[in-house]
């Protein structure tokens, strides 16, 4: 792998023009600010750093957890230095001050979008889209911000692999925040899969590597509890066959019916 | 003190602890010992030990600390009080008050606060055990751990110490230097040269300053290659450790080859769908409609709905249980019924596969789209990165 690791004042280009993220320029050299991998493409050097904080930016969609209800704001935990502002303008409808505890009270997670932050990061939030997104049911796994890439996955690889392989609906917050849903186990298997993506970022071949985790724990997890998974199965798997075969008698039904 | 040894430079030019004039004393660091905070180093630097643990940036309390423009940056200095011979009374004092403020202020040009305003960035410096010279060790610690921490820095800050003793300027005192010798002189420089403290306990004239000087540059250099070293160190380490990856792996299969025992009864099981697909075709001779259902069910998985339709129907739910040998039971079945599913999917996996891929590629182009505005993001003053955009959060459902 070319991934060549750059620590903090590691010079990367003597062309200052090419100064991406993660970068200053001194001298008209350009230099590391992180420790991280070096970036490198035609126009521009940058470094992708390692760890570090969420600091959010315009456009980013969050997980949010309300810390506290005023009169006129539901104010937001996103996992970041800054607290986030909902502002009860933004939901969809007029609601009364009295009323907004029924709709979102302390600790109640909620997928949000970053309407603007300003120069002394105030932190507005806004809908993602129209629809309000509070989560309900699933669970809510935090893991570095750094580390969401990784978690997606190139060109989404890693996640639609997560998705397929454990059946459960997954959303990725770029504050670091993952709301993952699906049935218990399933939900288990994935949280242990993103702790391990989350231990093991900077190698290559992760999704494969996870996919093989993920193969290995699900055989595991039917040796370690064959009678449970077993009695769970059948019920499962009667019932919808109970319901295809009396689809199937009654068409047979139709078809036999003299009439037609 | 009447434990003062007569020589602290022996006549050959060596010191008590066998070094030259010139040399550090050996150090050992180790990086991210600390779970709960952001970035943290533990350093061993002759007979120092010191403890560092960075947080930050994060929100500034108590608010009237905030600055609006920039992070506070906030540094303690703490000897614990079995560091050193005598019990060190523990809380602040008068020394270590002035320590952290100068440290910290060693550290103000390096860091990029004004990136996270109204935030801190919290250094925390234990001496575990001292022996001369915890100031530079710690702010060679700090660095470390701020890097760990992710906290943009423009370089790494590195400390030593020269001083003078039996009349001779030397590198990096222990303590015995420290506590007999006529001077002390603790300097931190940033990977430049461009000096960031700089003290001075004790009497020097300006030319064994220079000289000083000349050794300092001389140990900063050596302290940054030992800094730079571990901290690549520490952020390759996972690239290198493939091979113990790879034996891992390794287990795994053989953890799951177990299941291929089940392999046979799998072709087994596949049979009886090959026989129930038989009757579902003479089945649906008979009812079309019913035929149609096959037809509409193209996951491999609906497979075994249809083998269990078929049981129902035509073999009353027994095929697969006679099929099966005498040890296949209920528990078997099921996993051979996994298997056959499984093997059954691959196949299907295939068409399936290239529809995920299509599927992923959309995606992908997103995110593609948006790593690419992301690399295009302008220069690092830029750290609110305004491209990576939230559509990277469109992967849910």
């Amino acid at each position: 792998m070319d991934k060549k690791i750059v620590i903090p004042g590691d010079l990367l280009s003597e062309n200052s023009k090419k100064a991406g993220y993660g970068t200053y320029v001194k001298n008209d050299k350009i230099y590391s600010l992180f420790c991280g991998i070096e970036n490198l493409r035609e126009d521009k050097v940058g470094v992708i750093p390692l760890a570090g904080a969420y600091i959010p930016s315009v456009n980013d969609v969050v997980i949010g957890v309300v810390i506290v209800v005023t009169p006129s704001n539901w104010i937001m935990d996103i996992a970041s230095p800054y607290d986030g502002l909902f502002h009860v303008s933004e939901y969809p409808r007029r609601v009364e001050s009295r009323e907004m505890p029924e709709i979102m009270n302390i600790g109640d997670s909620v997928i949000l979008r970053v309407k603007d932050v300003d120069s002394s990061m105030k932190v507005e939030l806004a809908l993602r889209d129209s629809n309000f997104h509070k989560l309900k049911t699933g669970l809510v796994v935090e893991v570095e911000p750094v580390k969401v890439p990784r978690v997606i996955g190139h060109g989404g690889s890693m996640i639609s692999m997560l998705k397929k392989e454990t059946n459960c609906s997954i959303f990725v917050g770029q504050n670091g925040r993952i709301w993952i849903d699906g049935k218990d186990e399933d939900m288990e298997l994935l949280s242990k899969a993103l702790r391990k993506i989350e231990a093991e970022a900077q190698r290559s071949g992760l999704t494969d590597r996870i996919y093989n985790f993920l193969r290995s724990e699900r055989s595991k997890q039917k040796e370690s509890k064959p009678a449970k998974y077993f009695k769970s199965r059948k019920k499962e798997t009667k019932l919808p066959k109970e319901g295809h075969s009396e689809e199937i008698y009654r068409k047979i039904d139709v078809l036999l019916d003299p009439k037609n | 003190m009447s434990d003062k040894p007569d020589k602290l430079i022996t006549d050959d030019g060596l010191r008590l602890d066998g070094r030259r004039a010139d040399e550090i004393r050996p150090m050992k660091i180790e990086i991210g010992v600390l779970s709960r905070a952001d970035g943290s180093c533990y350093l061993e630097w002759g007979r120092n030990k010191i403890l560092v643990g960075v947080f930050g940036p994060r929100e500034a309390h108590p608010r009237r600390l905030q600055r609006a423009d920039t992070a506070v940056i906030r540094y303690r200095y703490n000897m614990a009080s079995f560091s050193v011979e005598d019990r060190a009374r523990p809380g602040p004092s008068r020394r270590s008050i002035e320590i952290s403020k100068v440290s910290r202020e060693a550290f103000e040009p390096v860091i990029m606060a004004e990136l996270f305003p109204k935030t801190a960035i919290d250094i925390f410096v234990e001496i575990l055990q001292a022996d001369a010279g915890t100031r530079t060790a710690a702010i060679n610690a700090s660095s470390i751990a701020l890097a760990d921490a992710g906290i943009p820095m423009k370089g790494l800050v590195t400390s030593c110490a020269f001083g003078k003793v039996d009349g001779q300027i030397v590198l990096d005192l222990n303590k015995e230097e420290d506590n007999y010798g006529e001077a002390d002189f603790p300097v931190a420089m940033t990977q430049d040269g461009e000096i960031t403290l700089l003290q001075m306990d004790g009497h020097l004239t300006p030319e064994e300053i220079k000289k000083g000087l000349e050794l300092i540059k001389k140990g900063c250099k050596e302290i940054l290659e030992i800094q730079q070293t571990v901290l690549r160190k520490k952020f390759e380490t996972p690239v290198e450790e493939p091979e113990a990856k790879a034996e891992e792996t390794e287990i795994e299969a053989e953890e799951t080859e177990p299941s291929l025992e089940y392999a046979p009864e799998a072709a087994v099981v596949e049979e009886v769908i090959e026989e129930a697909e038989e009757l579902e075709e003479e089945l649906s001779e008979e009812t079309t409609e019913a035929g149609a259902v096959t037809e509409t069910v193209p996951e491999a998985e609906e497979l075994e709905e249809i083998v269990k339709e078929a049981e129902a129907e035509v073999v009353d739910g027994e095929a697969i249980e006679e099929a099966i040998e005498a040890e296949a039971e209920e528990e078997a079945e099921e996993e051979t019924e996994e298997e056959a599913e499984e093997e059954a999917e691959e196949e299907a996996e295939e068409e399936a596969e290239e529809e995920a891929e299509e599927e992923a590629e959309e995606e992908a182009e997103e995110e593609a789209e948006e790593e690419a505005e992301e690399e295009a993001k302008g220069p690092w003053k830029v750290v609110k990165d305004p491209s990576e955009s939230g559509s990277r959060g469109e992967n849910d459902e």
